[in-house]
């Protein structure tokens, strides 16, 4: 549609150029064969230069600058990913190491708490053989100190008996007579006593 | 000069006559402006392929745009067979590109705007991809004449069509681009006397329609320089992949 009226008023704008200039014009300057061999000349001297200049020097100058970047940008991404492959492969290597070190780390403190273990072992039962014997010894000391308490015991009764009978009585009675009824009751009573 | 609408058009000679013969090659406005383009071309495309930086700068980018650009036309409409041919597509493209802009700037003359160039271009195109079709094909290059699936009655007439359409190729391809040219270039200049002679009261209408046409024209500079480029590689691709 614009095309159209694009068109219809070229058409017209010729009518009314044709009416108007008619008289001074000698009609369309493009007809006057005048300067042909001229304008065809320098077109094909100009177009023939730019078509050589352009095909020899700066169109494969255009061509390998897009070629180089082309390939730069692939050698670019390729090395990209040769650095992510590297950086893969050492992130592996440093996950192996730190597995390793892990597992060193628990063997370490394995063998230490073994040790530790064994030694306390053997610190205990240095200490119980010393629990052990002065265990013994404290029996020892204490069935000497059993043994030797009913005579003690006996003297203690002799003693006071014969000091309660001068109280009561207010005669002298003899030590031994007296130690020869303790010895007798202590013979029938002595088990009830010690539990012997 | 400033009142007519096809004195823009008018050639003239700068500097003295010179004659080769009987021909005359003088330096005109024409040659003036073939230089220019030319120039400008070589210029811009020199500054866009001398450094190589990862990051293109501007003049590089867009030279190397122009460069994907048209190699993307090429091998869209005639293939990778057309890669040889691509050079001449670029300069073609680029040759009537600048030729149609510089003509929008005030005061210049438009080389595409003749019919001597174009048809000159145009035919050259016609010829070389003729030759360029028979010494792919030999004589089998006739066959593009002759369209298959035809009922055989219909083919002598058919062929006679083709071959009127292919011979009128130059004369479509040339006449398309010289009387886009010439026409945006009067339709401008009649708006712009409009403009004057309507004066301060009534100028206002015909200016807004001139600053309208400029940006179509401008537009048009460029359609027409693609449709040039891209003509001839459908004609190239004819002449390279025969399948008819």
């Amino acid at each position: 549609m614009i095309k159209k009226i694009y068109f219809q008023s070229i058409f017209f704008s010729f009518f009314f150029i044709k009416a108007t200039f008619a008289a001074e014009s000698g009609g369309m300057p493009q007809l006057n064969p005048e300067f042909w061999v001229s304008q065809i000349f320098w077109l094909v001297l100009t177009f023939g230069i730019l078509y050589l200049v352009l095909s020899k020097l700066i169109l494969p100058k255009i061509s390998n600058n897009l070629e180089s970047r082309k390939s730069q940008i692939l050698e670019n991404i390729e090395a990209a990913e040769k650095q992510r492959d590297d950086s893969d492969a050492k992130l592996q290597e440093y996950d192996e190491i730190i597995s390793k070190s892990k597992l060193e780390a628990n063997s370490i403190f394995n063998q230490a708490r073994e040790k530790a273990i064994k030694d306390i072992g053997a610190k205990r039962e240095v200490l119980d053989n010393q629990i052990d014997n002065e265990i013994a010894e404290a029996e020892k000391e204490i069935n000497s100190l059993r043994k030797s308490a009913p005579d003690k015991i006996n003297k203690i009764a002799i003693e006071t008996s014969s000091q309660l009978l001068q109280k009561l009585i207010g005669a002298e009675v003899n030590n031994s007579s007296i130690s020869a009824i303790v010895d007798d009751l202590c013979k029938r009573n002595g088990d009830k006593y010690y539990g012997n | 000069m400033a009142a007519n609408p096809m004195s823009q058009f008018d050639v003239y000679r700068i500097g003295p006559e010179i004659k080769v013969g009987a021909f005359d090659i003088s330096f005109t406005n024409a040659s003036l402006f073939m230089i220019l383009s030319t120039v400008s071309i070589l210029l811009v495309f020199n500054l866009g392929s001398k450094k190589n930086s990862i990051l293109p700068n501007k003049i590089q980018l867009l030279a190397e745009l122009s460069y994907t650009f048209v190699s993307k036309m090429i091998s869209d409409t005639a293939g990778s067979k057309a890669k040889p041919y691509f050079a001449f597509i670029f300069s073609l493209f680029m040759f009537v590109l600048f030729c149609n802009m510089f003509g929008m700037i005030p005061y210049t003359f438009t080389v595409t705007s003749h019919i001597i160039v174009t048809f000159v271009l145009a035919a050259f195109i016609f010829i070389g991809v003729t030759v360029i079709g028979f010494i792919k094909h030999g004589f089998g290059y006739l066959k593009l004449f002759v369209p298959s699936g035809v009922p055989a009655v219909l083919l002598p007439l058919i062929v006679v069509i083709e071959i009127i359409s292919y011979l009128s190729r130059p004369i479509s391809l040339s006449v398309r681009l010289f009387a886009n040219m010439m026409a945006g270039h009067t339709m401008m200049k009649v708006f712009g006397g409009f403009v004057i002679s309507l004066g301060i009261v009534g100028g206002w209408l015909p200016l807004s329609f001139s600053v309208a046409l400029t940006g179509l024209e401008i537009l048009v500079a460029f359609l027409q320089a693609y449709v040039f480029a891209i003509l001839t590689c459908i004609y190239l691709n004819d002449a390279l992949n025969l399948h008819h």
